[in-house]
């Protein structure tokens, strides 16, 4: 079926054919939807089905995520207290009191971010939203790759398994961090994770890149194809250009990964020597050939996983800037500088990974041209707030959860942003590198930026995914909640951190410099605004079950917006589109003068006295 | 409801405030001396923390003056409906400004260059190994699971001999002199941090890195292990001590060599080769 609709006219380009007969306004083709149960709801390769599968599992493992973190934080505010009933179920021995393990404390960070990065956040944003609203809003009837995209959801599913069942293997999961540097996640006895846990970790990580690449080849390849007539590429919602750019970095990072991957676990189980230095030993064994260099794993994990940090903010600033747009009923300010400044962030970000590794050991040289790189990284990020705020001046701003969450995340990605400023800078680096201050901006980034444009876009959509309006007196709770408690988690760490906190160690009491009443305090005050911030997502996690079956049914455009998700059903049949809808201008034609109501569909022509669009911004 | 610009407003002084009172508390700032929180007590140390204010500075005013935007945005700008429902105000109609966007982007990316540019002279004086300093090395420090294995030069001032001095987490230098040690690393990746001093140099396998720092008071400091090594990371902690004289410092190693040899000669000697 992708041959036939992309052979139904230019994508890009006007119709030149009279309504009715033109090939890209068929009727036909459209097969029926699957009517057994199997095929249309779980082996389903509708696109919608696959982006549901692709929330639903990733808000699940957010929920994991999320309670390995609040026991990490239990142990830094009340460091070897047992933490009630956990303690006892999961690593319950009497003898020690129920006192968390160190080496288990260990695994809670590692497996937190592991699972928040490559299970909740990549999936939700590119596999989730980018599923559901790429061929939607460009005006398509599915992926290109219809098979193709239902395998990557699928290849999740070993990655979801072996994750989970690397915390029952002998050693228990992987806790080299998530960066899992070698050589301590290379030799079995350097850490309990190391035995078993790690092997399991690489397989299920390659299981989600693959995934990651199999959904970038379809995403670049529906946006080149199947666009409606005359949805041009500077005609695109910046959620498209967003996932677009985003799937380009996927494509060309991942393979960087994997076989990084790939040469950690042939070192680990087939007896290579990629990673690991001669003459190096751990615990007393004897000692390998080596020959290999540590740093090596380093630059080719970093050669992805800088990308990755991209890849976990593009999409959310590409929904953020349509949700703003929309809830301030004016035009996107500067959209054309906006897909420009997200262009210059995915091509800078391919050369900056070596910020990560100022402090490894690298040339210290090469630390100097990162540097530079990784300033100039800062202008686009910065370019891109300053036109949020354009866009949000002279509107009419209207106040809903979607609209509170995606200016969360504006005023959230200031602060992660400015706090990348002190790591860029070589020399502060040395002081801040691998202290609390990293874990307070990537929480910044990561929780302030991507959680909330994820937050934004499910209240956003969820009318379009369900057909049903989620409720907006606890999105505003849950987001009064939300932004105050991740504040309160998260801003104090900056300052233990510019006080020397270092990260990922199970009991900072060790340190006398530590010892003081004033992080000590800080510590828990923190882990009981994580405490609150947790227990303030079930008030979301209730919302979206109760919308999910009780909630007010929603029309074709609730919030009267103009892109073309909107000019479907609530939730679009199969297919999507019954006829491919005819695009006249870019999506951002909020109050336009001589227009009644204050939006205009991308479907719906411009008003001739509205005059010409500004040919550089718009 | 433009009553939600407040909640973010509270979220804007909350961030000023934090960093505000932390300038007034020594558990709070940057970890120096507690007698004299705001001095840091290296060369290296004080550069830095110039760097750091300059940084904080900028970065605090880009802060505010975004926030302030904000918050005023959505203060003014709230959407508001008469009693008929429709909207007391329509919203303006533009797509931009070609003259704002070659502001916004010029002067961010001048200061970023100029931020940039500015520091490359410290780090170069810290890290590069042309600026290390020509002195006799203080003492090699091998980093293992989980401890720091320090190796001084013994009486013959040379390095991997006999007459070594080795200790375990204990670092000695003098007041006023930089130490220049050889990093090395027997098993894993580990990191050798020193808050006070503001150093910070992985420990690589297979590789000796130079690191040199130096303190301008005596006293007690300690030494963290920043990078992730194992089960035991968190409690890999070394002591730093600095001395007020060399003879000090001279006087130190003599009194763990004796204490050393002492211990080779009982194991050496002692009845029935025990």
């Amino acid at each position: 079926m992708s041959a036939e609709l992309a052979s139904s006219g230019t994508p890009g380009e006007a119709p030149t054919q009279g309504p009715g007969h033109g090939p890209s306004h068929d009727h036909d083709h459209i097969h029926p939807a699957p009517r057994f149960f199997l095929f249309r709801y779980v082996f389903s390769t509708d696109h919608k089905v696959i982006a549901i599968q692709f929330l639903f599992s990733g808000l699940i493992f957010s929920l994991l995520g999320g309670l390995l973190a609040l026991a990490v934080r239990w142990q830094l505010a009340w460091p070897w207290k047992p933490i009630p009933i956990l303690s006892r179920l999961l690593w319950a021995d009497p003898s020690a009191g129920y006192q968390m393990p160190p080496e288990f404390y260990n695994k809670l960070f590692t497996m937190h971010a592991s699972i928040m990065i490559f299970f909740v956040v990549i999936p939700v944003l590119t596999g989730a939203f980018g599923n559901f609203l790429i061929p939607l809003m460009i005006g398509a009837r599915d992926m290109a790759f219809p098979r193709l995209n239902m395998v990557s959801y699928w290849l999740m599913w070993p990655g979801f398994i072996l994750i989970l069942y690397s915390f029952f293997v002998e050693g228990g999961a992987a806790e080299a961090g998530w960066t899992s540097y070698p050589p301590l996640s290379e030799w079995k006895w350097s850490t309990p994770g190391s035995l078993n846990g790690q092997t399991y970790w690489l397989l299920a990580v390659m299981f989600s890149g693959l995934s990651s690449l199999t959904g970038s080849i379809n995403y670049i390849t529906t946006v080149l194809m199947l666009r409606a007539p005359g949805m041009k590429l500077f005609r695109m919602p910046m959620t498209v250009w967003g996932m677009f750019i985003t799937a380009l970095l996927q494509a060309f990072a991942l393979p960087v990964l994997t076989s990084a991957l790939v040469m950690q676990t042939l070192d680990r189980v087939a007896g290579t020597n990629f990673f690991e230095a001669t003459g190096a030993t751990v615990a007393n064994a004897p000692a390998i050939p080596g020959g290999g260099g540590p740093i090596l794993f380093q630059h080719l994990f970093w050669f992805y996983s800088h990308p990755a940090v991209y890849v976990m903010i593009l999409p959310a600033m590409g929904m953020v800037s349509d949700v703003l747009s929309t809830f301030s009923r004016k035009p996107l300010f500067g959209y054309k500088p906006m897909v420009i400044a997200i262009g210059g962030i995915a091509g800078l970000g391919f050369l900056v990974w070596g910020h990560h590794m100022f402090q490894s050991g690298m040339n210290p040289m090469m630390g100097a041209t990162f540097m530079l790189s990784t300033m100039m990284i800062a202008l686009p990020s910065a370019i891109k707030v300053f036109n949020w705020l354009g866009t949000m001046w002279g509107g009419r701003l209207q106040y809903t959860s979607a609209m509170l969450n995606a200016i969360g995340f504006v005023s959230m990605f200031v602060i992660g942003g400015l706090s990348g400023i002190f790591m860029a800078a070589t020399p502060v680096d040395i002081h801040i590198h691998d202290t609390y201050f990293i874990v307070a901006h990537l929480h910044y980034v990561l929780f302030g930026g991507s959680m909330f444009a994820i937050f934004a876009a499910v209240h956003f959509w969820f009318p379009k995914m369900f057909g049903r309006m989620m409720n907006e007196r606890l999105g505003k709770i849950h987001f009064f909640l939300t932004f105050l408690f991740m504040n309160t988690t998260f801003f104090p760490m900056h300052i233990i951190g510019m006080h020397g906190h270092p990260r990922r160690i199970a009991d900072p009491s060790i340190y006398e410099f530590l010892r003081g009443s004033g992080t000590l305090g800080m510590n828990q005050f923190m882990t009981v605004s994580a405490l609150v911030l947790g227990a303030a997502q079930i008030l979301f996690l209730l919302n979206f079950l109760y919308s999910l079956v009780l909630g007010r049914k929603a029309g074709d455009n609730p919030w009267r917006s103009n892109t073309l998700e909107w000019t479907t059903p609530s939730p679009p049949p199969h297919y999507n589109f019954a006829r491919i809808p005819t695009v006249y201008h870019p999506p951002y034609e909020y109050s336009v003068p001589g227009v009644e109501e204050d939006f205009l569909l991308q479907t719906q022509p411009r008003p001739a006295k509205a005059g010409p669009l500004d040919p550089i911004m718009a | 409801m433009r009553y939600w610009s407040i909640l973010f407003a509270m979220a804007a002084v909350g961030a000023v405030g934090a960093f505000l009172y932390a300038y007034f508390s020594p558990d709070w700032w940057l970890p120096n001396p507690p007698g004299d929180f705001h001095h840091s007590v290296s060369r290296f140390g004080r550069e830095i923390d110039k760097l750091f204010f300059i940084i904080l500075a900028i970065t605090g005013a880009v802060f505010v003056g975004t926030q302030v935007v904000l918050v005023w945005a959505m203060h003014r700008f709230a959407d508001e409906t008469d009693a008929q429902g429709h909207p007391v105000r329509k919203a303006d109609y533009f797509h931009g400004s070609q003259r704002l966007e070659v502001i916004w982007t010029i002067i961010p990316a001048g200061i970023l260059v100029f931020i940039a540019l500015y520091q490359m002279g410290t780090w170069a004086e810290i890290k590069y190994r042309s600026a290390a300093p020509k002195v006799p090395p203080l003492a090699e420090v091998t980093a293992r699971q989980f401890q720091w294995v320090i190796r001084y030069p013994g009486p013959d001032g040379k390095l991997n001999t006999v007459d070594d001095l080795v200790v375990v987490d204990d670092l000695h230098f003098t007041r006023d002199r930089m130490a220049l040690i050889y990093l090395r690393s027997s098993d894993v990746l580990h990191s050798f941090f020193l808050p006070q001093l503001r150093v910070k140099q992985d420990a690589v396998p297979g590789l000796t890195i130079p690191v040199w720092f130096d303190a301008d008071r005596a006293g007690d400091y300690e030494l963290v292990c920043a990078e992730l090594c194992g089960w035991g990371h968190y409690k890999m902690r070394g002591k730093v001590y600095v001395h007020e004289t060399e003879e000090q410092l001279r006087q130190w190693i003599d009194e763990k060599l004796a204490e050393q040899n002492r211990s080779r000669l009982t194991m050496t000697t002692a009845p029935n080769g025990r």
